[in-house]
């Protein structure tokens, strides 16, 4: 399952959803909203997109993560627009019969969301706004 | 003949839109259209060595070539999850 929402993720009902009777383990990663940035108090947050590349990108996140790592599924959700401080902007969630692939599949596509997909972030302080980009 | 040309994040701040639609004639390569950009723009000089380039959804070279009909994106190094 892969999806680009604008509405605050379900994370429980994502998880109860992926999870299936084979497996033993579901790894659940939540990227969330941070309340400051290089020592800036950070208001909120927005998220934009290349919307139809991201996709593409998260799909092929998810299809390395599954050949890569001994899972049998994995869901990834990322929300755009406007986030509060604590909101979650991205959803990971790994299925498999035992947990260390789970846990490392959640990793692997956390790092390589940072890394591929067009997503960027914009941070608002109380003195203005900046977007971040990515060190890659 | 037309180049539809995407922008993102700061750069699309710095180009003023998100969208442009391009004549392609006398562009080449991906380098080509960054350049014309660049001397509209001269902000976008200083991302130069950052910025990213997808053709159609895949990412892209700064020598990639453009043809009539291709989606052009640049845009920052991502800071998505």
């Amino acid at each position: 399952m892969i999806r680009l929402v604008r509405e605050p993720i379900d994370i429980q009902s994502i998880a109860e959803s992926l999870q299936q009777p084979e497996d033993g383990a579901v790894v659940v990663f939540e990227g969330v909203v941070r309340n400051h940035s290089d020592g800036k108090a950070v208001l909120y947050l927005e998220y934009d997109a290349y919307e139809s590349m991201a996709l593409q990108k998260l799909e092929e996140v998810a299809s390395r993560a599954k050949k890569e790592f001994a899972i049998r599924d994995i869901a990834i959700v990322h929300r755009l627009g406007h986030m509060k401080i604590g909101e979650c902007s991205a959803l990971i969630v790994a299925a498999s019969a035992h947990r260390g692939p789970a846990f490392e599949a959640c990793r692997f596509a956390i790092d390589t969301i940072k890394q591929i997909v067009p997503i960027w972030k914009k941070e608002f302080y109380e003195d203005g706004e900046v977007w971040v980009e990515g060190t890659h | 003949m037309s180049l539809r040309i995407l922008f993102f994040a700061s750069l699309a701040d710095i180009a003023g839109a998100r969208e442009v639609l391009l004549d392609a004639t006398g562009f080449t390569d991906v380098k080509s259209v960054f350049d014309k950009f660049a001397g509209d723009f001269p902000a976008l000089e200083k991302y130069r060595s950052s910025v990213l380039f997808a053709l159609n959804s895949e990412f892209a070279r700064s020598t990639s070539p453009v043809r009539d009909g291709d989606e052009l994106a640049f845009f920052p190094p991502v800071s998505g999850g």
